[in-house]
């Protein structure tokens, strides 16, 4: 068969069951936009991560007046004790930077913190401990630094804030699992969908079939124009799709980043990327469903 | 060009066989009458000449191809040795004539140019030149009967095979069409037209296979429908 003469027939099904098509391409363009919506929360967990880990420290807790940990059992830290720390956190390879705060400089960032509370007035010098800040060169070896400093003798405490993100984090990985789980039903279902009304436009042109098989023609050939109609709905849908991301991604830009400015947030980069394995996914499913379909309706 | 050896042909759910040990061979450029009463085994026979159906047992030989081992991908390449005719025309009512004949060389992948040339030509053959852009709906049965003729012939096939093309109209209409497939066999394509038509049958003077419960009861050459004493 010449292309021209399939493209007529493919015209000829669309336009036949127009109210069909489009509801295969609008439901194609809500599944696929499910889908692409779960690829970008995906995309910004990731994004949080990157921007988060980059900030976070590791903070060593220096014994001071009142820490009650057995290793502090000794007292406030010893001048001696606090340079020795210093130097061996200079030399562990896992550390990028290390930033001493002195107890006066911890009073101050807490006043400045809690400047309009009341908390600000009661606390005193000396009851804010001095630390080390430590930034890792990779945030997840946090571990390195714990076993080498917990519970020598001067260190209170180590403390990681990627404990505190790490439950932030598990509960944004669930709901983007929940987008990504929603947006693959939301597929499924768009192939099903595929597959009824491949098989309606199969019954409704059953006479030309009849004759295409009459004389002579292949089952490709006679599948061919379903194929491509199944093709052209998941390609539109997946154009609405992405129309929809951008929509989405502008909105994010415009409206929700001026108002949450402690994050970043996925890129165009990341946009173009899920809009691909949409257009992948659309193109695969429903080729999938099509073949099966015709397979089982339009035998010759 | 057609030949059964021994065919035996029982359907899944049949406890007799629509075919038992039919031996019939028609030589190119044949002109064969299958006569026999509803449920006879005609449209049976028919059907394994296309391969719509396989043989449960016996070697069946088309076009020389022997249908017993053609693979499922190479069926297309005997359907289009083989023009079909149907009782019920099988025209696309939303195509004119000239789509109805041109979407089977379209199928079979012409160009447009020789599909120009080819559709008029043939349309003209079967006497409806003057009705090249009307639809099945506005025709006659005759008429509509010659466009499904000229679908099946456009493509020069080796074989015809009518099944009731008359089935559907009345006498002085049916001779017409009779004429047109005599002068295709007279072409030299072999035509097999099962019918139910005693007078077109006794007019004709072909070979006549008559089938009974699956059986070859008769095959003459220059037969009547029935036996006349």
């Amino acid at each position: 068969m010449r292309a021209g003469f399939v493209m007529s027939e493919v015209g000829i099904g669309l336009r036949r069951n127009l109210t069909m098509t489009f509801a295969v391409v609008i439901t194609v363009a809500i599944s696929l936009s499910l889908l692409g919506i779960g690829l970008l929360s995906n995309s910004q967990v990731r994004t949080m991560k990157d921007y988060w880990y980059d900030k976070i420290e590791v903070s060593i807790f220096l014994c001071g007046p009142l820490s009650e940990t057995p290793s502090c059992a000794g007292g406030p830290v010893t001048a001696e004790q606090r340079l020795e720390i210093q130097q061996d956190l200079q030399e562990l390879p896992v550390v990028q930077t290390v930033y001493y705060e002195s107890q006066s400089e911890a009073y101050q960032r807490f006043q400045e913190r809690f400047k309009d509370s009341a908390i600000a007035q009661n606390v005193t010098v000396d009851q804010l401990p001095e630390s080390f800040r430590v930034k890792l060169k990779d945030p997840t070896e946090f571990a390195v630094v714990e076993s080498a400093f917990s519970g020598r003798p001067g260190v209170d405490v180590v403390q990681d804030q990627r404990a505190i993100l790490e439950k932030f984090f598990s509960l944004l990985n669930v709901l983007r699992d929940g987008a990504l789980v929603i947006g693959l039903a939301s597929v499924l279902t768009a192939a099903l969908l595929i597959s009824n009304t491949l098989r309606i436009a199969a019954y409704n042109r059953r006479r030309e079939t009849t004759v295409m098989k009459l004389v002579g023609a292949s089952s490709f050939s006679i599948q061919l124009p379903f194929l491509l109609e199944g093709l052209f709905a998941a390609i539109v849908g997946w154009g609405i799709s992405t129309g929809i991301l951008s929509g989405l991604k502008y909105v994010v830009d415009e409206r929700i980043a001026p108002l949450l400015t402690f994050t970043n947030f996925f890129t165009w980069n990341d946009v173009w990327v899920a809009s691909a394995y949409l257009l992948l996914t659309g193109v695969v499913v429903s080729g999938f469903a099509s073949v099966l379909t015709l397979r089982k309706y339009l035998k010759v | 060009m057609i030949r059964f050896e021994h065919v035996t042909k029982t359907y899944a759910k049949a406890d007799k066989p629509a075919l038992s040990d039919v031996s019939i061979d028609v030589a190119k450029g044949e002109f064969v009458f299958l006569v026999g009463q509803s449920g006879s085994g005609k449209s049976t026979f028919l059907r394994l000449v296309l391969r719509e159906e396989k043989a449960t047992s016996g070697t069946i030989h088309v076009a020389g191809k022997d249908l017993g081992t053609l693979s499922n991908w190479k069926v297309p390449e005997l359907r289009k040795q083989v023009g079909t005719v149907f009782q019920d025309f099988r025209l696309l009512p939303n195509k004119t004539v000239f789509e109805n004949v041109a979407f089977a060389l379209h199928v079979l992948g012409h160009t447009k140019k020789e599909i120009a040339r080819e559709v008029p030509e043939i349309v003209e053959l079967v006497g409806l030149a003057e009705k090249l852009d009307r639809r099945p709906g506005e025709l006659s049965g005759g008429e509509q009967q010659r466009v499904a003729i000229a679908r099946a012939y456009v493509s020069r096939p080796a074989i015809l095979i009518a099944d009731e093309p008359t089935g559907n109209l009345d006498p002085g209409t049916s001779i017409g069409i009779m004429k047109l497939l005599d002068r295709i066999n007279r072409e030299g394509t072999t035509v097999v037209m099962a019918t139910h038509d005693s007078s077109i049958v006794d007019q004709m003077r072909k070979r006549v296979i008559e089938l009974e419960s699956g059986h070859v009861i008769r095959d003459q050459v220059r037969g009547v429908y029935g036996y006349t004493g």
